[in-house]
């Protein structure tokens, strides 16, 4: 890969990393629980896009952390609305069906 | 020869990150933003996956690019879709929270 | 200075902001949801460091514990505090020597870096015996040949915090299930999801354990990968935890490290303890990270599910 592909690359992260900056600030404002986990879900797929991005300008080895912040991407979610449902133990489908 | 193909597609993926940044910050209520969001993610994430594939050197790290981005979608679904739920339930029965 | 450089440079700086900004503001947030979301950002935040530091094994282990397990327990614990429990956090003598102890300890650990001697490492020695140790992956050589030693103990250790969070239970519930009986809408997005990514979260750590033995990942990585995906299909009600009085369970979680004692042991015939011949190094480390694999996963999951809670009978 030539030199100013990879320059662009890691500077292209850095922008990245900018943009989660910006999710940040969500979660630091709310006001909604929601807003602050889709911000931070925004986070892990930002993530996901800095790890590749370093990953093609430095070493494909470290592609496997992509994937396995990928894979857990929506856990947090899905642990999130289990906390919002009655009794912690709900689904926010079942309960909505219900009503 | 793919390398500005790679530097355009890397370029179009940031500008959905950052648009969708900008959609969380300034759009007005909870379920606007999810929605501003979830474009921007996997769009975002998309055309990043989409130039890098151009670079990856062998078949191994592409299949892992495919299965990334495949994971990302089916993770920003289901987020979307049970947090905009949940919001929805919390909207409608502010009380419930306080008497599980 | 080059443009690779400068752009290095300019990540670095952004990367560490970014670290800070949401350790800092873990710690001060209230309400708390708002502290366990920065939380598991910073968890984002700090995989991507390590992988700056060259040390992709712990980027995937951080990603993993991260993303997979510390956001689920937060979050669990979270939604069990009564809004009654909620309360402001005072500055009291503990605070001010829990301070002070903090304090304390990174002073040391600052005076210790500083005092370290020249960074010569222990990088070539690991090199030159790279051939020997059964393992391709340096890290995996160090933690199950050269130094096996403290992955051992390790390992007992995990077991030693789970009979610690196992002995809060209540003596009527014990020998129950631990954690909630999760229910979902049969065919809805949560069931569906329950179902969809399992199988692909265990080729995931599977081929983590396996990878683990020329390049990053290993035993610790894949197994947490594993563990999440079980809290996933537990989260899911697609499955129920199962009693602590199971046996299968009991022996799942003392499997690891039992084969690792026996392959120690086994090791003073050859020499001394948890010594791996050269030629059969690679058959045992093999050996020694699948069923280490097997009990670390299972240990995490109990580790967040929690002590049982209800003595229902089994069903």
């Amino acid at each position: 890969m030539s030199g100013w592909l990879t320059a662009w690359l890691t500077f292209a992260a850095a922008i990245a990393l900018l943009a989660l900056a910006g999710a940040l600030w969500r979660v630091w404002h709310g006001p909604a629980p929601a807003d602050r986990m889709m911000a931070a879900q925004l986070v892990g797929t930002g993530g996901v896009a800095v790890v590749l991005l370093l990953a093609a300008a430095n070493d494909w080895g470290m592609v496997d952390v992509a994937l396995v912040l990928a894979l857990l991407a929506a856990f947090a979610a899905v642990a999130f609305v289990k906390a919002e449902s009655s009794g912690g133990r709900g689904d926010p489908e079942e309960e909505s069906a219900d009503d | 020869m793919t390398e500005p193909l790679t530097a355009m597609l890397v370029g179009l993926g940031l500008v959905f990150f950052l648009a969708g940044t900008l959609g969380l910050i300034r759009l007005p209520d909870t379920f606007s933003r999810l929605h501003a969001l979830t474009k921007a993610d996997n769009l975002g994430l998309g055309f990043i996956v989409l130039g890098l594939a151009l670079q990856a050197d062998d078949w191994n790290v592409l299949g892992k690019l495919v299965l990334i981005w495949a994971f990302a979608l089916i993770a920003a679904g289901t987020s979307a879709q049970l947090v905009a739920r949940s919001a929805l339930r919390r909207k409608s029965t502010p009380s419930e929270r306080q008497a599980p | 200075m080059t443009a690779v450089a400068l752009a290095d440079i300019a990540f670095d700086l952004i990367l560490c902001a970014l670290l800070l900004s949401a350790a800092l503001a873990a710690l001060s947030r209230q309400p708390l949801f708002g502290a366990v979301i920065f939380f598991i950002v910073y968890g984002v935040f700090a995989a991507i460091a390590w992988l700056r530091l060259g040390a992709t094994d712990v980027a995937l282990a951080e990603a993993a514990i991260g993303a997979g397990l510390t956001g689920v327990l937060l979050l669990g614990a979270m939604a069990r505090l009564d809004a009654a429990a909620h309360t402001e956090p005072g500055f009291g003598l503990a605070e001010a020597l829990t301070a002070i102890a903090a304090v304390g300890v990174t002073l040391g650990l600052g005076w210790a870096f500083l005092a370290l001697p020249e960074p010569g490492g222990l990088q070539q020695a690991v090199a030159a015996n790279l051939a020997q140790s059964g393992s391709e992956n340096p890290v995996t050589a160090v933690l199950l040949n050269f130094r096996a030693w403290d992955t051992l103990l390790e390992s007992i250790v995990l077991l030693a915090a789970l009979i610690g969070v196992w002995a809060l239970a209540d003596d009527a519930a014990w020998g129950g299930r631990p954690g909630l009986r999760h229910h979902t809408r049969p065919g809805g997005v949560l069931a569906s999801f329950g179902r969809v990514l399992p199988p692909m979260g265990l080729l995931v750590g599977v081929y983590l354990v396996w990878a683990g033995a020329s390049q990053p990942g290993g035993a610790f990585q894949g197994g947490t990968v594993l563990a999440a995906v079980w809290l996933l299909v537990a989260m899911a009600g697609v499955v129920r935890a199962p009693h602590v009085s199971a046996t299968w369970l009991r022996a799942a979680l003392v499997a690891g490290p039992v084969v690792f004692l026996a392959v120690g042991l086994a090791g003073v015939a050859a020499g001394a303890f948890l010594t791996l011949p050269p030629d059969h190094a690679k058959a045992l480390i093999v050996t020694i990270e699948v069923t280490l694999t097997l009990s670390i996963a299972i240990t995490l999951a109990a580790l967040v599910l929690g002590p049982p809670e209800n003595a229902e009978q089994a069903p």
